[in-house]
């Protein structure tokens, strides 16, 4: 059977990493098609690249531009008759969609699924992180969400036939109003190589500052705690965890962040662990490769200095 | 307008995990159980919307065990007027799935014909992050998920949203489902007297036959382990020794 994967586009960009390890990870249950919801044709071109892409569905239509719930789960149900599995990354986006487009086919949603055993049977983290539940579904249609970090992206020398679909989308019940997103010339969070967090031991927004810098330094992405985030210091993007994003870099610097298990939900599967920390005792030296018992007003401009 | 608040009783966020030695699920016997962590921000939020006057009455809704009485009545505790309790299995090992609670939910929507129903964003036990979105496919209505801000202007919820490049507004018409994110507000604890007048605050127990709703799984747990492990590593003295680790041990910078 096939499977129809939901693309990620962000303001009319693909968001090729997503998709593309999420591509990677259904690969092996059938003949892939990826479906792109909005006007963009740059995106619907971006994933006919994919390599394992069968072909690229376009639904060209603006009443999907911005995501919206209500419109993009029905055109996945409407088109969901020839599949056997629905997957996209599990990302904000589809995390909305998803389980909406699951409920409307009568079947449950498998989300954050980490490995596909089989047709049937996939493994996902459950509390935070700490026990693996494999599941095996019953329903005729598997719906899930996949973690992207545990996957390696497929490549792009491909080339797809982009096929376009049409449906009619009702948009009375949700209307976009505005997205407020920081540009950045930082690579992205879940695709980084380097990750350097900060957490509430940074104690101010001013203060983050030396974490953006060290982080410029070395070319990373820049994550924060969640108590970080609840205190203003960083954005909400910015969050890694549980209730955040989940990251496996190969370097992930944790400076002033004491390792509870919800923030370690979100990077303990990172390649090196670095952490930088005055007390030692805090939980985070127990899950780091390095750990440096520093002040990390000391230490931390020190090392931006030495790199 | 009613305000309805689904509320589910999970393992406490600082209880240590343990699997059960026989692969069958997480050992919940015998450990600290709370509300799930996004729901009392959702139980506080409802009660806001009452103390600003755009909400008229908030009903809490549990459905699992009997012991989720006590999760209910905390939330009776915070603010709440009124609990249902959906006894759905007498096994604390028993957890129901989303579609099935997302069903028993709508049938409970039909009865009461609230105008917004507020759900947290996701459970921390089984973090499937599914329930609201699939009670709102099942009614129809309209779904703002994450939200971390929700203004009520007439016969729509104008919420922002929290995605993966920052931020979202949408506006959602009423009656709606919203699931709530960490950063909306920070809950209330409940005061004594508050405590004591809870125990006379109505609470209806219920089953899943009440709805007609068959609660029957449709995933298996093929098996539940514990994850690799991860050893700590080494303390280091300097900046320096860290670089030079760093460059010539590990080869990542
Ligand atoms: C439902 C729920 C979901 C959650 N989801 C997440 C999530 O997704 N992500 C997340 O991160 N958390 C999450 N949390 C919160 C989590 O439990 C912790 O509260 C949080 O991770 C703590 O952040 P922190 O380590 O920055 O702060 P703290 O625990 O306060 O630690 C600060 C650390 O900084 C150190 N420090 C202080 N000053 C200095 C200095 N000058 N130099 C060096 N070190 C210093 C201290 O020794 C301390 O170890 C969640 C909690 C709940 C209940
Ligand atoms: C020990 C254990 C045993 C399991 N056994 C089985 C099994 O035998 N068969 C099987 O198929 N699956 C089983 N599972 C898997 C499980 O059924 C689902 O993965 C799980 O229901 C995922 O949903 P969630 O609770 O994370 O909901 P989410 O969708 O993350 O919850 C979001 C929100 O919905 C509301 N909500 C959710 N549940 C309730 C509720 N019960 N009452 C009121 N409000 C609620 C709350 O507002 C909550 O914040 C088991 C899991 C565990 C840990």
């Amino acid at each position: 059977m096939a499977v129809l994967l939901l693309a990620d586009v962000n303001d009319g960009a693909l968001a090729t990493d997503a998709v593309a390890k999420a591509l990677s990870a259904v690969k092996g249950l059938g003949e892939v098609h990826i479906l792109v919801a909005g006007t963009s044709a740059a995106a619907a071109a971006e994933a006919a690249k994919l390599d394992g892409a069968a072909k690229v569905l376009h639904a060209d239509d603006a009443a999907y531009d911005h995501g919206m719930a209500e419109a993009t789960a029905a055109l996945i149900v409407s088109l969901a008759g020839g599949y056997s599995h629905i997957a996209a990354a599990a990302t904000a986006f589809s995390k909305n969609v998803l389980p909406r487009a699951a409920a409307l086919l009568d079947v449950m949603v498998i989300s954050d699924v980490t490995a596909v055993v089989d047709a049937d049977t996939f493994e996902r983290p459950i509390y935070a992180g700490n026990a693996i539940q494999t599941v095996k579904s019953s329903d005729a249609k598997k719906v899930l969400t996949v973690r992207t970090a545990s996957f390696n992206a497929a490549a792009t020398s491909g080339s797809a036939a982009v096929e376009k679909v049409s449906a009619t989308a009702d948009a009375s019940l949700s209307k976009w109003v505005e997205d407020k997103v920081a540009a950045s010339d930082r690579p992205e969070l879940t695709s980084a190589g380097i990750v350097v967090s900060g957490g509430r031991g940074v104690g101010s927004q001013s203060d983050f500052a030396l974490i953006e810098k060290l982080a410029d330094k070395l070319g990373a992405a820049v994550g924060a705690s969640r108590a970080a985030v609840d205190s203003g210091y960083a954005p909400n993007d910015w969050q890694v965890g549980q209730t955040g994003k989940v990251v496996a870099p190969t370097l992930y610097v944790a400076v002033g962040i004491s390792g509870a298990i919800q923030h370690l939900a979100g990077m303990k599967d990172s390649k090196v662990i670095v952490a930088i920390n005055k007390d030692e005792e805090a939980p985070i030296f127990q899950v780091a490769d390095y750990g440096l018992v520093a002040d990390l007003f000391n230490a931390v401009p020190e090392m931006i200095e030495k790199l | 307008m009613k305000v309805l608040v689904p509320v589910k009783r999970v393992i406490d966020y600082n209880v240590k995990v343990r699997v059960k030695a026989d692969g069958s699920g997480v050992d919940l016997a015998n450990v600290k159980m709370s509300m799930n962590p996004f729901d009392e921000i959702a139980v506080e939020e409802a009660i806001r919307l009452k103390e600003k006057g755009i909400a008229t009455e908030v009903v809490v809704v549990s459905i699992g065990v009997k012991q989720a009485q006590e999760t209910l009545r905390t939330a009776l505790a915070m603010g709440a007027d009124r609990a249902i309790l959906i006894e759905a299995t007498a096994d604390v090992h028993t957890d129901i799935e989303p579609l099935a609670v997302a069903k028993l939910l709508a049938g409970v929507v039909k009865e009461e014909a609230p105008g917004l129903v507020l759900c947290g964003k996701q459970a921390i036990d089984n973090d499937m992050n599914a329930t609201g979105q699939m009670l709102s496919a099942l009614l129809g209505w309209s779904q703002a998920t994450f939200a971390s801000e929700l203004a009520i202007e007439g016969d729509t919820a104008k919420v922002t949203r929290e995605v993966d490049g920052g931020l979202q507004t949408i506006a959602v018409k009423m009656p709606a489902i919203v699931t709530v994110d960490l950063r909306l507000n920070e809950p209330r604890y409940a005061s004594l007297p508050n405590i004591m007048k809870a125990k006379a605050k109505p609470l209806a127990a219920k089953t899943p036959a009440d709805y007609g709703v068959d609660v029957a799984p449709r995933l298996s747990v093929v098996k539940t382990v514990e994850p690799a492990g991860r050893k700590a590593g080494v303390k280091v003295g300097s900046i320096d020794e860290l670089i030079a680790k760093l460059k010539d041990e590990a080869g990542v910078i």
